[in-house]
């Protein structure tokens, strides 16, 4: 059973995992890359609702996991596979997600919770296998943390530093050709996403991963060539210690941020975040670069964005915009070697339309080098 | 970047009539470049062979051609038109070419003509198919290893280097024609001469077969900014070596991992990129190898296609509609998306629902041709269905179909099972249903099929199911058992059939426990936005979105699939009914099922429900909308066939009664009504066994014709000459079900056939148009060729046509439009048949009268009266219009060509000219029927046309033609006086006829039959006849049309003109009247 914070309850059947999880309710719209998804650090603290009804058709394998484990709470969808068919698979989503401990629930109309959500908003949920009176969970959901104020990329970050040199596979997992290196790149580690770094090393950058409470002094003690600002979950503002490393490292190094990284960006240049009614997630977001007039088709993922407004234009140069809702997807510094983007460049899952933009941070840190 | 401001006209190339391959999803993609580009505000030049179109609607375009579409006529209009750019790229593979051609010509840089939407180079890089594989190697992608030979010796030597199997591929040939996958030495010879002939350029490409791989299509749109997008990615069910028109197909693909279908998209975009369509739609197809994942790229269209249709159905993104709109300089995120309104159309829509389409084909039509499923796209119709779940949108399409028949139908043998499972056929679905329910696996029937497992398992859960259900029986089934059947796409005549009840008390046990559908939008993108389209599908699920208006509102049931005998002419009269009922006020609302058609574009009506045509799927919608009423009389026959059990369930129909089309139904009813208006009819009588039928033969005298009671387009219809053929149709009807009462029917030899359609409000009648046929009556009325006005019928018959037609519409109460057939023998007329609803021929008399008669027949239906439309008693119709049919024969090797009772044609195209000749030719050409201008004509004619041959053969004579004749003919002629050569027939000698009509020294051949003895030799001439593109002709009063026709192309010079034009005069206040009602009616 699936019971909102505002009353509406879904009765659906139970897979994967038995048990109880909390948090907030959001729904992708994406129709492949669910395994993606759920490992997605990105979506810790939240129950995804996947819109595509068919779900695990493909089963899971090793290569599409963007992390070490599964990180959203739970999952809702319409119909989850018995079978799994590819040639890829190599173990059914149900096993995959029973083994880490997620519950699922199938069989509900997606549709109408998605539309639910549409209209009222992002919401905090309970999922129970255990726990079926109605009233009882909605308490629960009512009572569970808000993503409002909730640091959660200390959570999911590394405990460790550690270094990343390998670059994307092909779908049969060979890395045929291997870029050589040229740049170091410290990443910081909001909740990273595996093909960012590999992305990174496509472009010849070795790159330490840090964890998200590391202080700029240690990482311009190790005398890096640029510095990336992953993605993460949750709000942006109590991810203060690091709005506080970036306004260090701004302009002494070249910065590039993702999502989580680039709200952090917007906050270290003294804008604002504000939370989105239901937020983007999917990847069919169109964007337009402001400065080709070309269109990018965008895996997004995010609940909070910067609010243009709030950013110094004489400063700041806005670069992209959603083109569904005229959000800010992307900025740039326009004296100081940093910009950064709040759609999914590396994709994985999504298209990868937007994929040159880890060569202009290579571009940057050279022209920034001379 | 806004729209293009230095072209002002447009010209829209149409894809012509409907054949195997190109059928009304053309008219759909047509008619939205009109809509798109008109409103853009571009003067619109368009040309279009086919009348049964919604885009050759006047409306549509400034100038409208209806001519045959060969870069001779074409190059006319342009002469006459001067546009400054052609659009080629929404008419099909037809345009494409007719754009090659004008291109190479040198016609389009005379008149300083713009190619938009595909230039030159793009659509010959993607045509051919040596060019597009060189091009795929260049940019890096996978292609099937391949060679390109023009000759025998080329083609064996790349068959050695390659190895069997192999997929042989003529270049340049329409809807896959002439290709195949041969296994060994001697398929192999046949398929490269026969490939080397069709093709238009004798080139043949010879390639690595992937049959058996999983086959993708990708729909990719792309700006002239470099912006691209992929709407819709399909996957089909079949896998590679089914060609995907006859290919069940599923949307989006389902077994692809985000890294395979990313690598998918990113090679799609090379794709269109590296052939270089800079704007517009393509599709794009891959094949994936199952167990290693290798992709290959198989082939691009670059311009709107089948797929890109149902693509658009699938996701409610409108392809051709953008395309239009970015060939005239637009980009992606300049148009805003209908739907959402808010967001552009530069986006990837998103679904979470599942589109099923599957193909519906009329194996019953062509009992001897070959049904195996290859790369020849065979079928004639597909539906579409949406459901939540694929089981969900199987079943919908299933049903939509309109077979009749039950998936667990038991097979005819065991052994044939395994056959039927492994060679792709029209069966292959229900046999998978069988096997499943037999206990075969998922395994080994993706072993034997190929087919994913992923879909053999959602198939194998529906027969669990179902099993399950029919173990727990309907009483004892409880609500959330129900709801689970429902959701699995179970109806209700399937639930009675496993429950062996019937379906109503199903229905009833189901609405008592509350089961009903709630209705889901298509939105683009998965309720993450609004939708303001109300474009609806049902499912069993929680929340309802349908949203109904309080408004007055009229219900459209469509025509499902096409299939021979119902087609886009039905989805025609249905598209006019819904703009004329907007006109009145009235919200209209259309119930179909067919993804190509102008009905289900969600711009046509006001809401659009995409629903199978069932009792139970229509109830739904009507329980949902509650309409003042329901048309039944535009779709054909399949809403007629609903008309009264919906009436039965108090639901209004509007128009014509019901009882009136059962009356003219009921042949014994209706002859005793026709008695008591002395209105005459053939002597018929009906037989419930073998000695009835013998018994009414004998008094009716032979020939007689036979039928079953139910007819559709004239199937199983025969004309038998005496006791002994009689008694084997009626002992082999015995085996069908519901076949009987048999009729049987004098059959009226050498009688002229007419159809007369007519409009009526219950008190007057306008007879629409008397349409006298060219062949002879016994030849199905679609299959005949047939002229406005009437030429050769007598003053006083066209008086009791008028008269008979008048009193019949009146005695049946006819509210709308009636359609009767006649034949005229001896100075008698006879109703053969009288259809109380729209008929086949409703846009060809709109088309030659300038009076849209299905406008003005729904307008009647919802209350008008006729006097209130000023038209005359009988339309006037000038000049001549001929309409004649385009077969299928090419694309079903060893279908027999001769024509008779049982209508084989798919569809139709219009010859309009100042002369009866001209207006002849035309329509031959336009159907792709030779005449020619000079050369040799071979003449073979049965003892009874004997006679009246020889008056044409001189007329041919006289016109230059070399003669030659076999033996019997020739003697005739030779006897007469006229010069001509004696040649043998197959059984006498060689080289006999078929030799010579192989060797291309045969330009025409006028050949009526003979009979059964020499039923053979004239199959093998006429087989031969259609594989080298010689027109055959089977009977004395179309040959005698040809030879007007013949001398009409030598003596008249080639004139075009536009339907506005032709009908400038006259149809002005009608127009007006039809659009601006000042207040509904029906309040």
């Amino acid at each position: 059973m699936l019971a909102l914070e505002d009353g509406r309850v879904f009765r659906g059947r139970g897979y994967g995992a038995p048990g109880e999880r909390s948090g907030e309710v959001v729904f992708n719209t994406s129709l492949w890359g669910y395994q993606e998804i759920l490992t997605d650090p990105s979506y810790a603290g939240q129950i995804v609702i996947l819109t595509y009804p068919h779900i695990g058709n493909y089963g899971t394998n090793p290569l599409d996991a963007e992390s070490a484990r599964p990180f959203a709470e739970a999952l809702v969808v319409r119909e989850l596979a018995e079978l799994a068919s590819s040639w890829r698979s190599t173990e059914e989503v149900s096993h995959y997600l029973e083994q880490f401990g997620m519950p699922v629930i199938a069989g509900i109309d997606t549709r109408a919770l998605v539309r639910h959500l549409r209209q009222y908003g992002a919401m905090r949920g309970v999922i129970s296998t255990v726990d079926l009176d109605p009233l009882s969970l909605v308490a629960k959901a009512k009572a569970s943390p808000s993503m409002i104020g909730l640091d959660l990329a200390s959570r999911v970050s590394t405990p460790e530093r550690y270094e990343w040199n390998e670059p994307s596979a092909n779908i049969y997992g060979d890395t045929a050709w291997k870029p050589p290196t040229r740049f170091h790149v410290v990443a910081y580690d909001y909740g990273i996403k595996r093909n960012i770094l590999r992305r990174l090393a496509d472009v010849g950058c070795r790159v330490t991963v840090v964890p998200a409470t590391t202080p700029a002094s240690d990482v311009l003690a190790m005398k890096p060539d640029g510095v990336f600002l992953s993605n993460g979950p949750g709000d942006p503002e109590p991810v203060d210690y690091a709005v506080k490393a970036v306004r260090e490292l701004m302009g002494r190094v070249p910065i590039f941020g993702i999502c989580l990284g680039h709200q952090i960006i917007g906050l270290a240049l003294g804008g604002k975040t504000y939370k989105l009614k239901f937020g983007h997630h999917g990847g069919n977001h169109p964007v337009l670069n402001l400065e080709t007039q070309k269109v990018e088709i965008t895996a997004q993922n995010h609940g909070f964005a910067v609010d243009p407004d709030s950013l110094k234009l004489s400063e700041v140069a806005l670069t992209h915009m959603n083109l569904n809702d005229q959000t800010l997807e992307g900025l740039r510094h326009k004296t100081m070697p940093l910009f950064s983007v709040q759609y999914h460049p590396e994709a994985s899952p999504g298209p990868h339309d937007a994929g040159y933009l880890f060569g202009h941070f290579v571009k940057m840190i050279e022209e920034w080098k001379g | 970047m806004p729209k293009r401001t230095d072209i002002h006209k447009i010209l829209i190339i149409g894809s012509g009539p409907i054949v195997i391959g190109q059928a009304c999803e053309f008219d759909y993609s047509g008619t939205q470049a009109c809509k798109a580009l008109k409103a853009d505000g571009y003067e619109l030049v368009l040309v279009n062979s086919n009348p049964a179109t919604i885009m050759t609607d006047p409306e549509l375009a400034d100038h409208t051609y209806v001519e045959p579409l060969t870069a001779e006529y074409l190059e006319a209009i342009i002469e006459r038109e001067r546009p400054d750019a052609v659009l080629p790229t929404v008419g099909g593979q037809t345009a494409l070419n007719l754009a090659v051609e004008l291109s190479e010509k040198g016609v389009l840089e005379r008149y300083a003509v713009q190619l938009i939407g595909a230039s030159l180079e793009a659509i010959k890089m993607a045509e051919d198919r040596l060019l597009f594989k060189d091009a795929m190697r260049r940019i890096g992608l996978d292609v099937p290893a391949s060679v390109v030979v023009t000759t025998e010796e080329a083609a064996t030597r790349a068959a050695e280097q390659i190895g069997f199997p192999l997929v042989i591929r003529p270049s340049f040939t329409l809807g896959g024609t002439g290709s195949g996958i041969v296994y060994n030495r001697e398929e192999f010879e046949e398929a490269v001469r026969l490939g080397l002939q069709l093709s238009p350029v004798h080139e043949v490409l010879i390639e690595e077969s992937v049959l058996g791989w999983k086959e993708f299509e990708l729909e990719v749109m792309r700006d002239h900014a470099d912006n691209a997008v992929v709407i819709c990615s399909i996957e089909n069910f079949d896998p590679m070596g089914v060609h995907t028109g006859d290919s069940v197909t599923v949307a989006p693909a389902q077994t692809l991992t985000d890294k395979e279908y990313q690598r998918m998209r990113d090679a799609a975009f090379q794709v269109i990129r590296a052939v270089g369509v800079e704007t517009g739609g393509s599709n794009i197809q891959f094949a994936v190898e199952p167990r290693t994942g290798r992709m290959v790229v198989i082939e691009m269209n670059p311009r709107v296609s089948r797929s890109s249709a149902l693509a658009s159905k699938a996701t409610g993104f409108p392809i051709a509609k953008i395309a239009a709109r970015l060939a005239v300089g637009y980009r992606l995120d300049e148009i805003p998306n209908d739907i959402t309104r808010k967001t552009p159309s530069c986006f990837e829509p998103t679904i979470d629902y599942v589109v099923v389409k599957i193909p519906k084909w009329a194996s019953e039509k062509f009992p001897d041709a070959d049904h195996t499923l290859g790369t020849q796209m065979k079928s004639v119709g597909e539906v579409m269905a949406i459901g939540r779940t694929f089981k969900e949108a199987l079943m919908k399409g299933l049903r939509s179909l309109e077979t009749g028949r039950k998936p667990l139908a038991p097979p005819a043998d065991p052994s044939e099972l395994v056959r039927r499972l492994t060679t792709p056929n029209p069966d292959r679905l229900w046999h998978i249903f069988f096997a499943l329910g037999a206990g075969h696996s998922v395994e080994s029937l993706a072993e034997l099929t190929r087919i994913d497992p992923w879909f053999l398992a959602q198939i194998a859960q529906i027969v669990e199911l179902q099993g399950e259900l029919k173990r727990a029986g309907m009483e004892a089934l409880d609500s959330q058992g129900w709801r689970e059947a429902k959701r699995f796409g179970l109806s209700d005549q399937q639930l009675a059939e496993l429950w062996s009840v019937d379906a109503d008390s199903v229905r009833r046990r189901r609405l008592e426990l509350g089961i009903r559908p709630v209705f889901k939008r298509v939105d683009t993108c998965a309720g993450e936005f609004e939708s303001f389209t109300p474009y609806l599908y049902s499912s069993y699920e929680e929340e309802d979105e349908a949203n109904p208006s309080g408004r007055n509102k009229v219900m459209i049931l469509g025509s499902g699939p096409n299939r021979i005998g119902q087609g886009i002419e039905f989805d025609y009269c249905c598209c006019h009914a819904a703009f004329a009922l907007k006109a009145m006020g009235f919200e209209t609302i259309m119930v179909n099922c067919n993804p190509e058609t102008v009905s289900t574009d969600y711009d046509t009506s006001d809401r659009l429900y995409f629903e199978p045509l069932t009792f139970e799927d229509v109830m739904a919608i009507v329980d949902e909308e509650k309409p003042m009423g329901l048309i039944v009389q535009f779709g054909g026959q399949t809403p007629l066939n609903l008309a009264r059990a919906l009436q039965a369930a108090g639901v209004p129909i509007l128009g014509t009664p019901p009882e009136s089309i059962d009356l003219a139904e009921d042949r014994e009813r209706f002859g005793r009504l026709l008695a008591r208006m002395k209105i005459p009819q053939p002597a018929n009588g009906a037989a419930m066994n073998v000695e009835e039928a013998l018994k009414i033969a004998a008094r009716i005298g032979y020939p007689v014709l036979l039928r079953p009671s139910y007819v559709l387009g004239g199937r199983a219809m025969v004309i038998v000459y005496d006791e002994a053929s009689l008694a084997r149709y009626v002992r082999r009807a015995e085996e069908l079900q519901g076949a009987f009462p048999i009729l049987v029917d004098r059959f009226l030899e050498a009688a002229t056939e007419v159809d007369v359609d007519a409009l009526a409000d219950g008190e007057d009648v306008v007879v629409a148009g008397i349409m006298e046929h060219i062949e002879e009556a016994g030849i199905h009325s679609g299959d005949s060729s047939c002229v406005l006005p009437a030429v050769q019928i007598s003053h006083d018959a066209l008086r009791l046509l008028r008269d008979y037609t008048v009193r019949l519409a009146r005695e049946l109460h006819v509210v709308g439009l009636m359609n009767v057939q006649y034949a005229i023998q001896n100075g008698t007329v006879y109703v053969l048949e009288v259809n109380p609803r729209a008929s086949r021929t409703v846009p060809y008399v709109s088309k030659a009268t300038g009076v849209p008669l299905a406008k003005v027949a729904a307008q009647l239906m919802a209350g008008r009266k006729l006097r209130e439309f000023g038209l005359k008693p009988e339309l006037p119709v000038r000049p001549y219009f001929v309409k004649s049919p385009v077969f299928p024969f090419l694309k079903m090797p060893g279908a027999d060509t001769i024509l008779g009772p049982e209508m084989k044609s798919t569809g139709e195209v219009m010859g309009v000219g100042e002369s009866f000749g001209m207006a002849f030719a035309k329509a031959q050409q336009a159907a792709s029927q030779k005449l020619p201008v000079e050369g040799t004509v071979f003449l073979s004619v049965n003892d009874h046309d004997k006679p009246r041959i020889v008056g044409l053969a001189r007329e041919l004579a006289d016109l230059g033609f070399r003669l030659v004749g076999t033996r019997g003919t020739a003697g005739v002629l030779r006897r007469a006086g006229i010069s001509v050569e004696t040649v043998y027939k197959v059984n006498e000698g060689r080289p006999n006829v078929v030799d010579l009509i192989k060797s291309a020294k045969i330009d025409l051949i006028i050949n009526t039959p003979l009979g059964r003895a020499s039923y053979f030799d004239e199959k093998a001439i006429r087989r031969a006849a259609v594989q080298q593109g010689v027109t055959c002709i089977t009977t004395l009063s179309a040959a005698a049309a040809a030879v007007g026709g013949i001398r009409a192309r030598r003596e008249e010079e080639i004139r075009v003109g536009s339907l506005q034009e032709l009908h400038r005069k006259g149809t002005a206040a009608l127009r007006r009247s039809l659009s601006a009602v000042e207040q509904p009616l029906g309040q």
